[in-house]
């Protein structure tokens, strides 16, 4: 034996292969840590209203939904599919609401009746992907169209409420201008914490979300192994239509008001914070706690942004900026070695 | 050791070193290639082997070390430069790719231009066909890689070399995944090579094959140099002796046991168009191997059993109780366990850590309140590594550090973890050295000792002879032979496996 070569039996202190692990997993996360403080600096220099309880509300007023959709976001990639119908998902989601509301639906069974059709839309994407041999990232373009079309059908040019319609319930909408109970954060704020406590537990701490990594990595070793690839991919996308309504649902909520267009577009929004947490595009890395930090960058980026009176255009030019660079820098390593190894044919014979 | 009248090697490298972090991978590499001549390099897994192919291939730069070819200090800071001083190298799985003609595949980047810079296929296509000619192999140049055989494909990368004239070609492991007859027109082809004055090495396992085809042989262990011969100087006692550093016992540690209680019974399975009433039995206590020529259906009928494949006729039943088709935790619940043939692709996921892959069918089991802990996951590993005696630098580093031998050893070990009652291994000792295969060998005896059942899929004949209690044979599909230890012998195994033995199973 060479001398740092070992067999088990003289196996190094747990200790000191946990702690070279830890570096390994964080550093990425680490980094989001340096610029989340920066962000949270500059904000600060620009106004000093930017720490007060106001802004932490609207900022999670105006990312807390679309952070919801990064959840499942971040477990459908990574099993190396992507999802690309989310905010199409959420507009339906809030139209079919608006629509049966303005049919004189009560609110709740319009609310479950959106849930369902979440769920329902998820399920058409998974059985797609799951179950046929197309790419998710066809498949959800597709559903991106058709979701957003039949919002559209649904609505036409109408906002509702509109005339002669009775407005939501004040007692849901007040979550669009209230804090919870003795604190500055938004429900939809609350709901994301608890979500993302949820997520990170099944994804890190779960034989679920082990298989995760498994199918992102190696799904054919995967199924080897027991786990049933297809049907966790077909849940997770029954699950991320299930959360884009809940999404929608609250964005309309919030707002008091909806109409087909709503979240139009936010679909790279979602894509890019989950990938600016580190998530692999090419599946079976990532952590909930990097998907979290980038969910709070983009917040307060967002917040810097309208308190410094950027307008919308401007907004999206830094959104597909931060997309860029969240794919180019955090898959930048990974990138760097494919592209070597297709170079050096074959890479090696083990 | 080396008598002056010897030509001077083509290349040389003499003291690399190379280190993975705290892993030395290797510490004295030491080779030397001489034109027209196969050289063997030989040694346990993990000795280095391929890290210094690595070296030479340009993918790993040395941490010291020289390197001359054709007498001159060279460094190959990249694939392209080793290709440059024309040393090629053919990996065990070729990367071709696969909707690129064959043709296109050997000239890739640097296709033959007609005016205009359009591709001359015409051209092309000759080139190829007069290359295939000189190396004695008929393979069309206009067919679509896609499709073709392990072997097929090693040609096309070795058609490939000599199209950039290629004075050093070196093959690792070549032989691993190849059938008895294409092993002897790779053999051929090497000939062909040497005659034409190439330098050739030769990485295997399989000591027979060394002595076939080479005409030198060093061994190296723990990452060093540890002999050079001429082949008729040496025999295979000593190089095991210098590979493994101890004598080994002898090679097939079989204990008799009685078996128990049938664990697997398999009646008329079927898969349309892949094999056909399939029928045998595995007992506890038992080693029943499936023998036959590779794409006989063996691992087939394997997967079958295990659910990962479909399958339209017949039933499994193991212990007493009939398993649903198709659901590979159905059967993993009922006892099973499956070794994959392929370990890189099915049995391993490469990236991730080594603890979390001997976890990876336990996980279920891992499990409390619902949660997973990480400790529990490395305590799993830590005492299947020490068990299996698995060489490994750091528990978390992906399996893909390991060398071929001990990532076999972390495919059975996931399962052995699991504690089945059978256990179904596809080439368990593919790859692997001749002392872990011993290891494994007794392993798997000790396993089946304990009241294991094992069913073996094994394409050497003298493991099936070694180890089984039972061969079932199969040819094309169909089980053309069941013997018991005694009845079974090499002859009448390959006769039933190529077919020419009509008797039925019992
Ligand atoms: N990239 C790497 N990172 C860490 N360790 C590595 C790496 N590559 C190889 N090693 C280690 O270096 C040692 C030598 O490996 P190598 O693959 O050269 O062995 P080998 O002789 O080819 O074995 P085999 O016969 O099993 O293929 C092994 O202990 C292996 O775990
Ligand atoms: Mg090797």
């Amino acid at each position: 034996m060479t001398s740092d070569v070992q067999t088990a039996p003289t196996g190094r202190p747990d200790s000191v292969q946990r702690s070279i692990g830890w570096r390994d997993a964080l550093r990425w996360e680490g980094g989001l840590v340096v610029v989340l403080i920066a962000v949270l600096i500059f904000g600060s220099a620009q106004s000093s209203s930017f720490l007060s309880q106001s802004t932490i509300f609207y900022a999670g007023i105006n990312i807390g939904y679309i952070a919801l959709m990064a959840l499942p976001m971040t477990f459908i990639i990574m099993t190396g599919e992507i999802d690309l119908s989310v905010a199409s998902m959420l507009g339906l989601a809030g139209s079919l609401m608006g629509f049966l509301w303005h049919h004189g639906w009560g609110i709740w069974p319009a609310i479950i009746a959106a849930l369902v059709v979440g769920a329902l839309g998820g399920a058409l994407n998974g059985v797609l992907v799951a179950y046929t041999a197309l790419p998710s990232i066809a498949v959800t373009i597709g559903t991106l169209t058709l979701f957003r079309g039949v919002a559209q059908i649904l609505l036409g040019s109408l906002t509702v409420p509109g005339v002669g319609d009775p407005q939501f319930p004040d007692s849901m909408t007040k979550i669009g201008t209230q804090s919870i109970p003795g604190g500055a954060l938004s429900y939809s704020t609350v709901l994301f914490l608890v979500l993302a406590l949820l997520a990170g537990i099944v994804l890190h701490a779960t034989p679920f979300g082990r298989a995760l990594h498994a199918i992102g990595l190696q799904p054919e070793a995967a199924s080897f192994s027991g786990v049933r690839v297809a049907w966790v991919k077909f849940c997770l996308f029954v699950v991320s239509g299930l959360i884009c309504a809940v999404a929608g649902v609250l964005l309309t909520l919030q707002n008091a008001s909806v109409s087909y267009t709503a979240g139009t577009g936010l679909e790279l929004n979602v894509v890019a914070i989950v990938l600016f947490g580190g998530v692999s595009i090419f599946g079976g890395k990532g952590t909930i706690f990097g998907v979290l930090l980038s969910v709070i960058i983009f917040g307060a980026l967002q917040m810097i942004l309208t308190q410094t009176h950027v307008e919308a255009e401007k907004q999206l030019v830094i959104t597909g900026l931060l997309l860029l660079i969240s794919v180019i820098v955090a898959n930048g390593r990974e990138l760097l070695s494919r592209v070597r190894s297709r170079l050096a044919v074959g890479g090696g014979s083990r | 050791m080396t008598p002056t009248d010897e030509p001077r090697p083509v290349l040389e490298l003499a003291g690399a070193r190379k280190s993975f972090g705290a892993v030395h991978a290797l510490v004295d590499g030491r080779i030397a290639l001489r034109s027209g001549e196969a050289h063997a390099l030989v040694g346990e897994n993990g000795a280095g082997k391929s890290t210094l192919v690595n070296i030479l291939a340009g993918v790993h730069q040395p941490d010291g070390g020289t390197l001359t070819v054709g007498g001159e200090d060279v460094v190959f800071n990249g694939p392209a430069a080793a290709r440059e001083a024309g040393v090629s190298i053919i990996y065990q799985e070729p990367t071709l790719f696969p909707d690129l003609t064959v043709a296109e595949n050997i000239f890739m980047g640097r296709q033959p231009l007609r005016s205009g810079r359009r591709i001359d296929r015409a051209r092309m296509d000759e080139e190829a066909r007069s290359i295939f000619k000189r190396l004695g192999v008929a393979l069309d140049p206009r067919r679509v890689a896609r499709g073709l055989s392990v072997a097929d494909q090693q040609l096309v990368e070795i058609a490939k070399a000599l199209s950039l004239s290629a004075k050093v070609l070196v093959m690792d492991e070549p032989t691993a995944a190849l059938t008895g007859v294409e092993v002897q027109r790779l053999f051929d082809v090497m000939t062909t090579l040497q005659n034409d004055g190439a330098a050739v090495m030769f990485i295997s396992h399989r000591l027979e094959e060394v002595f076939a085809s080479c005409q030198r042989v060093t061994v190296m262990r723990d990452g060093k140099f540890v002999s050079s011969a001429r082949i008729e100087e040496t025999d295979v006692d000593t190089i095991i002796h210098q590979m493994v550093g101890r004598d080994l016992d002898s090679l097939f540690p079989k204990t008799a046991t009685t078996p128990g209680e049938p664990v697997l019974e398999v009646r008329h399975l079927g898969r349309e168009g892949v094999f056909d009433d399939v029928s045998f039995t595995v007992r506890a206590g038992e080693i029943v191997a499936l023998a036959g020529l590779v794409g006989a259906g063996r691992s087939e009928v394997a997967r079958a059993i295990f659910g990962i494949d479909p399958r339209t006729q017949g039933e499994v039943v193991v212990d007493g109780k009939r398993l649903e088709p198709g659901r590979p935790l159905a059967a993993m619940a009922a006892g099973i366990g499956l070794v994959p043939e392929d370990r890189r692709q099915q049995g391993l996921v490469m990236d991730m850590g080594i603890d979390q892959n001997f976890a990876l069918a336990s996980l279920r089991k891992l499990r409390r309140g619902g949660i997973m802990r990480r400790s529990s996951e490395q305590r799993l590993a830590k005492v299947w590594a020490e068990r299996l005696q698995v060489k490994f630098g750091r528990l978390r580093d992906p399996a893909a550090t390991l060398s071929g031998g001990n990532q076999q050893k972390v495919v059975i070990g996931k399962w052995l973890a699991r504690e089945p009652s059978l256990l179904i291994i596809d080439e368990p000792t593919r790859g692997i050295d001749v002392g872990t295969k011993s290891e494994v060998h007794r392993i798997i005896d000790s396993l089946v000792q304990g009241g294991m059942a094992v069913l073996m899929i094994s394409s050497e004949l003298p493991e099936v002879l070694g180890m089984a209690d039972r061969v079932v044979v199969l040819h094309e599909g169909r089980v053309t032979g069941n013997f018991a230890r005694d009845e079974a012998d090499e002859t009448t195994i390959m006769r039933a496996a190529t077919g020419q033995h009509g008797r039925d199973a019992a």
